[in-house]
This record gives C-alpha cells, sequence and structure tokens, in this order.
C-alpha cells in the first residue's frame, strides 16, 4: 500500500475534516493536505463534491470517497493494519455505527445550536446536548481508555470534537455544557483523548478558533433576526 | 447455535420495508412482531431500543440491532452466502454508503413536509424533492438498478419510499413521470422483484395514512 497516492482536502477548523486527519495518522498513511476555503468553495471542490460541496473528500489513486463517518470506514478497509477503527464483531460494528449517528445528529447538531442562539432557544439547545451526552456517558461508563479499547477507535474519532471544540463552543456561547458533576467519565475520556500523541498534534489552535466561532455566531444570529438574508 | 430472528415492524414504515426486502432476499427465516408505534409501544421495543424507541429493530439471537441502513449492513455482513447488497470493491462499496445517505437525508425528510408543513414551505420542499430526485436520476444514469447490473443497497435504499411517490406527487403537485421518468422506470423495475413487491406496502394504503396526517395535523387545505 506504500506510494499510494492520498491527498485530503479540508478546511482548518472543520472537525470532520480532523477526523480524517487522524485516521490516516493513526494509521501511519502519507498524504497530501489540500487547505479548502469552504466560505469561497475552488472549482475543483465543486468537481469533487458537487451534491454537498464540502469537506472532507479524500482522494486515493484518483477514486474521490465523500463524508467524514464513510471515509473512516474506508479507510479503515482499504489500509487493514492496526490499529483496525471499527470492531470485528458485525453486532459490535452495527453498535458502533449506532452510536456514531446518535452522537452527530443528537449532540454535534443541539451544541452546534447552542452556540448560535440565544435566550430560550439556546437554553433549549444546551438542555438538549447534555441530554444526549448523558447517553454517551453511560456508555463510556466501564471502558478501558477509549471507546475503542485500549486503543483510539472509530467512535472515539467521531466524538473527538468534544474534546477540543465543545469547550470552544462553550465559551463563545457562554454555557455550560460539560459539568463535570454530570459528565466525569466524559471529561476524562477527553483528557485522555487530548494527550494522545497523533490528536494533540493535529488541533486548531483555540484562540483562532475563538475568534472563528464568534464571528459564525455573531452572523448566524444576525441572519436569524433577519438583518442579514444570505 | 440457534438462529433467532426477530423483526420489531411496523408494516407502513419505509425504515422497517428496507429491512423485509433485505430479509427477503437473503432468504432468512424471522418472526415478525408488529408494533403499534403510535399507540402503545411494547415493553421488547422499549428494551430493545430505549434511546429512539423506533422500529425497525432487528433482533438476532437476543442482540439488538437499530437504525434501518444499519441493520441492512448487518444483514449482509452476517447472512454472506449468497446476494450481496454492498459491493466487495471498497470504493464502491463508499460510494453505494454514500447515495443511501442521501437518500436517508434528502427523500422522506424533504417529502413528508408536503403533509406534515403549513403550504408555504411545503410548495419549498416540493420544488427541493423534485431536485433531489432528478440528482438521483443522474446517478442512475442508463443502468438498469443503481448498482449496476444488479439490485443492491442504493435500490434498497430508495425503493422503500416508491409506497409515497403517489403521495409525494399528488400532495406536490408534479408528475414523477414528467419530472424523472428514468426514477419511475426503475421503480417499475424494482417491482418485478419478489423480495420487493412482497415487502412494499400499498400505495393508496399509504396516501390514506399520509392524508390523515394531513388532517390531524389541522393542514388540509
Amino acid at each position: 500500500m506504500a506510494n499510494e497516492k492520498v491527498k485530503l482536502h479540508g478546511f482548518w477548523v472543520s472537525p470532520f475534516a480532523n477526523r480524517v486527519k487522524w485516521a490516516l495518522k493513526l494509521k501511519g498513511i502519507e498524504y497530501e493536505y489540500m487547505e479548502e476555503d469552504v466560505w469561497n468553495k475552488s472549482n475543483l471542490l465543486i468537481q469533487l463534491n458537487p451534491v454537498y460541496k464540502k469537506v472532507p473528500v479524500l482522494v486515493h489513486n484518483g477514486k474521490v470517497i465523500l463524508e467524514s463517518f464513510l471515509i473512516l470506514e474506508y479507510i479503515d478497509e482499504t489500509w487493514n493494519q492496526n490499529p483496525l477503527l471499527l470492531p470485528q464483531d458485525p453486532s459490535q460494528r452495527a453498535l458502533t455505527r449506532f452510536w456514531a449517528k446518535f452522537a452527530e445528529e443528537k449532540i454535534f447538531e443541539a451544541a452546534f445550536n447552542a452556540l448560535c442562539s440565544h435566550g430560550d432557544e439556546q437554553k433549549k439547545a444546551v438542555q438538549l446536548t447534555m441530554e444526549a451526552m448523558e447517553k454517551i456517558e453511560g456508555e463510556l461508563k466501564g471502558k478501558q481508555q477509549f471507546f475503542g479499547g485500549e486503543s483510539i477507535g472509530y467512535l472515539d474519532i467521531i466524538l473527538g470534537w468534544i474534546s477540543y471544540m465543545l469547550p470552544v463552543f462553550e465559551e463563545v456561547g457562554s454555557v455550560q455544557i460539560l459539568d463535570p458533576v454530570k459528565f466525569p467519565a466524559t471529561i476524562a475520556w477527553s483528557n485522555r483523548f487530548l494527550n494522545h500523541p497523533v490528536i494533540k498534534d493535529t488541533l486548531p489552535p483555540k484562540e483562532k478558533m475563538l475568534v472563528y466561532f464568534q464571528e459564525r455566531r455573531h452572523i448566524i444570529s444576525c441572519a436569524n433576526l433577519g438583518w442579514i438574508k444570505f | 447455535m440457534a438462529n433467532e430472528v426477530v423483526l420489531l415492524n411496523f408494516q407502513p414504515s419505509p425504515y422497517a420495508t428496507r429491512v423485509r426486502i433485505a430479509l427477503a432476499e437473503k432468504g432468512v427465516e424471522y418472526e415478525r412482531k408488529e408494533e403499534d408505534v403510535f399507540n402503545i409501544k411494547s415493553e421488547l421495543l422499549l428494551k430493545m431500543n430505549p434511546i429512539h424507541q423506533k422500529v425497525p429493530v432487528l433482533i438476532h439471537n437476543q442482540k439488538p440491532i437499530c437504525e434501518s441502513l444499519i441493520i441492512v449492513e448487518y444483514i449482509d455482513e452476517v447472512w454472506n452466502h449468497h446476494s450481496p447488497l454492498l459491493p466487495s470493491d471498497l470504493y464502491q462499496k463508499a460510494h453505494a454508503r454514500f447515495w443511501a445517505n442521501f437518500i436517508d437525508q434528502k427523500i422522506f425528510p424533504i417529502g413528508s413536509k408536503l403533509w406534515t408543513s403549513p403550504s408555504d414551505e411545503a410548495k419549498k420542499a416540493a420544488k427541493e424533492l423534485v431536485e433531489n430526485f432528478k440528482t438521483l436520476e443522474q446517478e442512475l444514469g442508463e443502468k438498469p438498478y443503481f448498482g449496476g447490473d444488479n439490485f443492491s443497497f442504493i435500490d434498497l435504499a430508495l425503493i422503500a419510499f416508491s409506497s409515497f411517490f403517489h403521495s409525494f406527487e399528488t400532495l406536490g403537485n408534479f408528475s414523477m413521470e414528467a419530472e424523472c421518468p428514468k426514477i419511475v422506470e426503475w421503480a417499475n423495475r424494482c417491482l418485478e422483484r419478489e423480495s420487493v413487491s412482497q415487502s412494499l406496502f400499498d400505495k393508496f394504503q399509504t396516501h390514506e395514512a399520509v392524508l390523515g396526517i394531513k388532517k390531524m395535523l389541522g393542514l388540509d387545505s
């Protein structure tokens, strides 16, 4: 599998693109990274992903793979050396996929809403995020180091944004979600994840993220209040 | 080892239909338990899918599997002796999953707005739905099935919603034959398969149910 051409199109702050970076690094796969400006999309990005025009895009020997979840599975199946990201047992694999889907739909979306909203709407978004996180907290109890066991796996990668991006959402949105009393297992997992050698060197700078998400919150708030029409 | 397969089912559900088609394609014997999803959910459903409390749930040797496409992939992996639903080529597999996800996000969630949203929103939804079918039609191209020569994952993901095509057209005020004839042709081809024709819920009964929901929401125009 050496010398195969692997290219990742990403955006510096995209948690979805970061997932793919982590998977490639964990597997020791050499790749070329192309930064895309998602607010000023290149013709190339539109050509590679005409349906959604989004990052990440993985190009492997000319073949285009889209959607972070699917790219992770593709990487795990194509480079099936250790560490294996997904369990081998079909029912365990189904359960892992289930939790990934749940987390994306119920935690990430709600947390992003909490970042961008105000007042009652924000309170509701925080509540929904925390309710969903309680389920994940339950899953983490009794786990060794990570969802994947001794080493980082698929679910750790999918949920990894919680460790470094959720605190930024909290600060920008002036909310608390990661309550240490309610989520001790999640916070412990988060610290282990952040300290992993592959993870800690691939995080976007916190200050830069704060500025970026402050701007996103402002723009989305203005749009919701009808001040800006896209 | 005993091979105990139970499906927690709701016959009109397109998501449960996907699983019924997959099980039929593989020739798996199973026990079907009908859930009354609008009234009282059974203890078994609440136990097997505590997070969402929804059907379909496949229970294989006492272990629950939830979410229709995850269940279909599971069925394909476990009963892998014939009728593969996903391609073995890894790139083609990613491609199939991509389009199944597109279908999950862009067909029923948009289409159901035709009977759950007020008229302005429903009109926008109709327009978007037609665009999405056209995108799918482009992906289908000249192939007999989305997977090529054989019925497979993407076909299964989409055909389950064909029971709703009549409702989409009627409430969305468009003709699928006019807007995306290849999709109509493809759907008819899929219906020739026993696994599909035996599993699909009747479109007129579906439409009755849809009109019932619209009325209940006070959206009768």
